[in-house]
């Protein structure tokens, strides 16, 4: 019987401002098992960052509790990997050297020589290669995102966190990150949080999608994706993929409070 | 280096230097009015010995003072980039000691250290040249994204490490540009100190000599020189700032 690796637990969270206590997160359960990988939509502003921060450890929550792999999270740890809708590149250094960042914190085994390896394998992967040398500015938006998830799981880390990860992005670059995403699960197999905007890139990705409702935000909805593993762009346009949509987009209308009465009430 | 970023300021001066002489020329001013430059060569090659020793002075005050606006100002900067308190607490005493015109403060400099010409001439050139470095580099600091903490923060990395690997390479652009004009403000400190209070040494004595042997040439000759100097030393910023924040220059295109 294998625990959750990812485990939050009635999770409540507010900011102090200059108007007040902000309530952000209330009551906010999610788990996640070892290799599962776990969408979170909700509206705008709902604290889908503000969860992202509390499981990265870098910041604790004012009740309940975040474990990651058995173990209570009371600081940062070296075992997870982030990636945010803006890619956060340095500019002064080549996309190889960023892409090894992390290895250059984390304590690790490698030598020198393997983790450049390592960075180059994880850059082929993602269809960088040939770009390791360049600096982040002489590559486009898309391809700049793809370096940052290289670089968030250059470190093999436990837990990965995508905060929208692709939410600046065209579409038709994002369809081709999600295909990227499902070529990296499976060489190098993480146990993941996404946080989302796009429903139907949450059903794509996620094997499990996390609505939660508007702010103070709780866990409102849990849904399990039937399809696993990788999947085509076609699975999007079947009629399951089309009532699974549905059905999201009914439960955000609800967080938002928009949803008719009538429906709300069932 | 191309033959046109060579040649095209050398051409420049030239011309300058061609329009003053037809300037002076055309009106007939005598050399009390205004000097020309045929007249300045001579000024030049009387005191040659002169020029090298006082602008050698000018020059190494110059820097120290520079050295140290950096190093005061790079640390005010990041006591204030980093924390909110020092930030409101530092900020207008900051501003009104740069408000103050620093010729009012040269005679009491003069005063508080008296005979000691190399350290006051440093100091004003300090006082005159830390305040933009100190905004520049807190305001840098304090504009640093939270993601670009995040990122390493997120993998335990402590606060030193993400000043190094991230905060201060970031900033460098923002510290030269503040460089530039620290540089520019430093070189006037330090002929302000020689001028308004005269020892003897620094090119800024070799212009009161002028004044005082109504020599109208030799000061003129002086301004070119304080101008070469100038150039020379904003174009060595120029230079570290390639070296060293040359990431930051997106290609024209
Ligand atoms: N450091 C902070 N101090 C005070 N309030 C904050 C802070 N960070 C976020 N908030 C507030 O908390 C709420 C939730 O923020 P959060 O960034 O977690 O939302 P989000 O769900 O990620 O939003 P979005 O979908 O726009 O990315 C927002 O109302 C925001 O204004
Ligand atoms: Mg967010």
């Amino acid at each position: 019987m294998s625990e959750p690796l990812i485990e939050i637990k009635g999770v409540k969270h507010a900011y102090q401002t200059q108007a007040g206590p902000l309530p952000v997160l209330d009551g906010l359960d999610l788990s996640v098992p070892e290799g599962g990988f776990a969408a979170v939509v909700g509206p705008s502003g709902c604290g889908k960052s503000t969860l992202t921060r509390l499981v990265a450890g870098l910041m604790k929550p004012d009740q309940g509790e975040v474990w990651l792999h058995g173990q209570l999270v009371k600081g940062p740890k070296a075992t997870v990997g982030m990636a945010f809708q803006n890619p956060v590149l340095l500019e002064w250094r080549s996309i190889l050297k960023n892409v090894m960042l992390p290895l250059e914190i984390v304590p690790t085994k490698l030598s020198k020589r393997q983790q450049e390896d390592r960075a180059r394998k994880l850059l082929a992967l993602v269809g960088l290669e040939g770009f390791e040398d360049k600096r982040p500015s002489e590559l486009s938006g898309g391809m700049r995102q793809r370096a940052s998830l290289c670089r968030s799981l250059v470190h093999q880390p436990e837990v990965l966190i995508l905060d929208e990860p692709f939410g600046a992005l065209d579409a038709f670059t994002r369809e081709d990150l999600w295909q990227t995403m499902h070529r990296l699960k499976a060489e190098e197999p993480f146990t993941g949080v996404l946080i989302t905007h796009d429903l139907r890139e949450s059903i794509f990705l996620a094997d499990e999608v996390v609505v939660l409702s508007g702010r103070p935000a709780h866990t409102q909805y849990v849904m399990d994706v039937h399809l696993k593993g990788p999947r085509d762009l076609e699975h999007l346009y079947t009629p399951e993929s089309a009532e699974a949509l549905n059905i999201l987009r009914h439960q955000i209308q609800i967080a938002q409070g928009r949803a008719p009465v009538e429906e709300a009430a069932q | 280096m191309s033959w046109q970023k060579v040649g095209v300021p050398i051409l420049a001066m030239a011309i300058f230097l061609v329009l003053w002489e037809l300037l002076v020329w055309a009106n007939g001013w005598p050399n009390y009015k205004m000097a020309s430059p045929s007249d300045l060569w001579p000024a030049f090659w009387k005191f040659k010995h002169l020029f090298v020793s006082m602008g050698w002075d000018t020059l190494w005050r110059t820097v120290v003072g520079l050295l140290l606006a950096v190093v005061v100002g790079v640390g005010l900067g990041m006591v204030m980039g980093f924390s909110r308190v020092m930030r409101d607490a530092l900020y207008p005493l900051l501003v009104g000691f740069n408000a103050i015109p620093k010729a009012t403060v040269v005679p009491i400099v003069a005063l508080m250290f008296v005979g000691a010409h190399d350290f006051n001439t440093v100091l004003i050139a300090f006082m005159i040249s830390f305040f933009p470095i100190a905004v520049s580099v807190s305001i840098g600091l304090s504009t640093l994204e939270p993601e670009y903490r995040d990122i390493l923060r997120s993998l335990g990395a402590s606060r030193v490490t993400i000043f190094w690997k991230i905060a201060l390479p970031k900033t460098l652009p923002e510290f030269f540009g503040a460089l530039k004009v620290a540089v520019t403000l430093a070189f006037i400190g330090t002929n302000l100190m020689e001028i308004v209070s005269p020892h003897g040494r620094g090119l800024g004595a070799l212009f009161d000599s002028g004044k005082t042997n109504s020599d109208y040439p030799l000061m003129f000759a002086v301004l070119i020189a304080l101008a070469f100097l100038g150039i020379v030393l904003y174009y060595v910023v120029v230079a570290l700032e390639k070296v060293f924040a040359g990431w930051a220059e997106r290609s024209p295109t």
